[in-house]
């Protein structure tokens, strides 16, 4: 029988010679073009890393095509970054050129470094989740058909990080980003009284419910769901496949903005509500293409260098946020959940738009 | 493209941003499984409907977690994929990899699963997406022989993860990798089997600019800081300056405690240390500069979370300051004293930061032994409900 808890390959033995040998002692690192890190270390010594992205859902022929040319370049040395990009790594400064050529001509697109939108960290949306109310995939791809040219320049106020959670769990933990894509039910589960008896135990489903929204129902020998109380988690289909919680006509995308998790210049922040509901559309989901270009293209005219969207937004204003985007303020917009007066506004300072 | 299966599909191979579609196809040229798996999508994007049912308990001998069952609701139509499983893969830390390991990950998947994968999974760890129940044993097995093992899933330790830190960044004050492998290592138990109310997520960043989002969805958050002067080097900082830097506008004008100032005549830089809140923009902006101060250590944080069940909270300051060395024995007690406190307090799918919003966090500081200090807090209380422990309170008064 195999052995259980190795825990993962050390890093260490992962780790190309140059860091090995430069590891903890790295003295400054420039940003020479769009995807590409120069680091140098205390010894003179100097790593360049080309970023490319990636979709993420990956074949393994995609991954084999990835180490063919990091052989080719790297001596067989590569890593991926914590939004799902791949960085190559070289020691010598000669490969970089022909290391871009060979990308472009394999259409990688490398960028996603300093002020730019780097890849969309996103969940599973269709492929693989059970409880999605949109893809995400697809429409990570669709948006980043259009805003991939702030990929691969620099040219924005600053970092822009987009991110893709398919449904309020937020397994991506979307909360703290720039701009937030995110899935939502709005109607509550349907108990099918016809399988729930036979594929669903009733207790465990009804102390599945994290609100106390749902009941016995002793008479169909099923469950009943209080709407008032649910908050569409799906986590009542997870325990009883006869609860569907999915409803084409009503899930589809909700748009967050200016949070972000850095605490460089202000405090960490959470994503605000921008636009309560799009429709899903696939393939191409134009109206969330369309909404997230608009907010990025406004802050880019508008916020000032190194201000990120929260900041830029904080500093002009909500009001003016929502009278620069174009988009319309809602009563959806204002918080009613636990601590919703936090966010009422209580002083006399505002602008008028 | 007439008799394509998948016209919607099709669609997103168009266009300039790497498609997961033409991933898709890659595979389903030599896996029914993910032609299946594509097709099921391509009704999805047909009904705009998911097509997953989550249940049945499968895994590996001897863990609990690491495998999330996946069921086709329509295995009549899709039968390759009626059992999808994907298994979670602890990642190396800091996503290095040599070819020679990735290449075996990929041959193993290949012999026993989709051959698709999530490089990687928002957690950290590569996602091995869809095999059947049957693989399972004999894809852990040849995982395990290629020294590659489980990551967490469930109510359990998830896979720790950390920025690239030390290995390639100027910025790190903390060794990320070591401390994430080897917190890694030494929580292998809770990691592969089950036992806590909910998740619990360690991560680790070297500096504040926190590249793992540990502030916002880790239980305990590590974050690298400094103590002391930052260094500058007045000669690099005029160099910007020269190269068109507006020093002014673009460093010390977003100085949040305005501690910097910029003398334009002199062309010297000066920070008031004592005020400075160590944010990193100054940093960020002129790395060629600036340096951090001499003693490195981590803010301790504890308590973020992404929102369900009770909204989205950040991670909370516990311990301003810890200096973190091998063997991390301070570091790996206060870990264990919040997951015995936790773990014995918590209700079922309740988080840390949920339990310390119920208990109050006076019970908690009291719990693990932790001196209240105004670093804690952004303000102090304005309401006038305090709580007083017993022995607070004078016995036998008149």
């Amino acid at each position: 029988m195999a052995k259980t808890d190795i825990g993962p390959p050390n890093y260490r033995n992962f780790m190309p010679p140059i860091i090995q040998k430069n590891y903890g002692k790295w003295k400054y690192h420039e940003n020479p073009k769009p995807g590409v890190l120069k680091h140098v270390a205390e010894s003179g010594d100097e790593l360049f890393s080309v970023r490319a992205g990636s979709p993420r859902l990956m074949s393994t022929d995609h991954i084999r095509e990835i180490c063919d040319i990091a052989e080719k370049f790297c001596g067989g040395y590569l890593r991926f970054t914590s939004r799902h990009n791949v960085e190559f790594l070289l020691s010598d400064r000669s490969k970089v050129e022909p290391l871009l050529a060979e990308l472009k001509s394999k259409k990688y697109l490398v960028g996603g470094t300093g002020h730019s939108i780097t890849s969309i960290v996103h969940t599973q949306g269709w492929v693989h989740c059970h409880t999605p109310a949109t893809d995400a995939s697809g429409p990570v791809k669709a948006v980043m058909d259009e805003l991939h040219g702030y990929f691969t320049s620099m040219t924005l106020p600053s970092q822009v990080r987009i991110a893709l959670a398919c449904c309020l769990n937020m397994c991506g933990a979307v909360h703290c980003s720039d701009i937030a894509i995110l899935g939502i039910h709005r109607t509550v589960p349907k108990p099918d009284h016809n399988r729930v008896p036979n594929v669903c135990e009733i207790p465990t489903t009804v102390a599945s419910c994290p609100t106390g929204a749902i009941r016995p129902d002793p008479k169909n020998k099923s469950v009943t769901i209080n709407e008032e109380k649910c908050m569409y988690c799906g986590n009542c289909y997870t325990v009883c496949p006869a609860l569907p919680l999915a409803d084409p006509d009503n899930d589809g995308i909700s748009i967050w903005v200016g949070g972000k998790v850095s605490n460089a210049r202000s405090a960490p922040k959470f994503s605000k509500l921008a636009i309560p509901f799009l429709p899903n559309n696939p393939p191409r989901w134009p109206e969330t293409v369309a909404a997230v270009k608009n907010i990025v293209e406004t802050y880019a005219k508008h916020a000032r260098k190194h201000e990120r969207m929260g900041e830029w937004i904080e500093r002009v204003g909500w009001e003016r946020f929502f009278r620069l985007t174009g988009i319309e303020f809602t009563d959806k917009h204002i918080d009613d959940f636990t601590l919703a007066p936090d966010t009422y506004r209580t002083t006399t300072q505002f602008k008028w738009g | 493209m007439a008799n394509s299966e998948t016209p919607l599909l099709d669609e997103l191979e168009k266009g300039e941003w790497p498609s997961f579609v033409k991933d898709l196809k890659q595979a389903a040229a030599k896996k029914p499984m993910a032609r299946d798996l594509m097709r099921q999508l391509e009704l999805s994007y047909t009904e705009k409907i998911g097509h997953w049912k989550h249940g049945g308990i499968v895994g590996v001998k001897g863990y609990g977690g690491g495998v999330i069952g996946r069921y086709s609701d329509r295995p009549d139509l899709f039968p390759e994929v009626a059992h999808f499983h994907t298994m979670r893969v602890n990642m190396p830390t800091g996503w290095f990899y040599t070819t020679a390991a990735l290449r075996k990950v990929c041959d193993i998947w290949d012999k026993h699963g989709s051959g698709l994968t999530n490089m990687h999974g928002s957690t950290g760890d590569i996602i091995l997406l869809g095999t059947t129940t049957d693989h399972l044993q004999p894809c852990f097995d040849d995982l395990s022989d290629a020294g590659f093992d489980l990551g967490g899933s469930g109510s359990a330790l998830r896979t720790p993860s950390a920025c690239v830190g030390p290995a390639r960044c100027e910025w790190a004050c903390i060794d990320s990798l070591d401390i994430c492998y080897q917190m890694t290592m030494h929580y292998q138990d809770q990691l592969h089997r089950p036992m806590f109310p909910y998740k619990f997520k360690i991560k680790v960043s070297a500096c504040a600019n926190d590249c793992v989002a540990s502030i916002a969805r880790a239980d305990f958050s590590i974050i690298g800081t400094w103590k002391g002067k930052i260094e500058i080097d007045q000669k690099e900082v005029q160099a910007y300056a020269a190269s068109g830097l507006n020093i002014r506008e673009e460093v010390t004008g977003f100085c949040p405690t305005q501690c910097m100032t910029w003398d334009e005549k002199a062309r010297q830089l000066k920070i008031a240390d004592e005020d400075c809140t160590r944010c990193m923009h100054c940093i960020n902006v002129m790395p060629k500069a600036l340096r951090q101060g001499k003693e490195k250590g981590a803010t301790i944080l504890v308590g973020g979370k992404a929102p369900i069940l009770q909204g989205a909270q950040l991670s909370t300051v516990i311990v301003p300051f810890m200096k973190l060395e091998p063997p991390y024995e301070e570091l790996k007690d206060l870990i264990s004293k919040i997951m015995e406190w936790w773990d014995e307090n918590g209700k079922m799918r309740e988080r840390l930061g949920e339990l310390i919003n119920r208990l109050g966090m006076r019970t908690f500081l009291r719990a693990i032994g932790l001196k209240p200090i105004p670093q804690m807090v952004r303000n102090p209380r304005a309401n006038p409900y305090v709580f007083f422990w017993p022995e607070d309170i004078q016995k036998g008064g008149k």
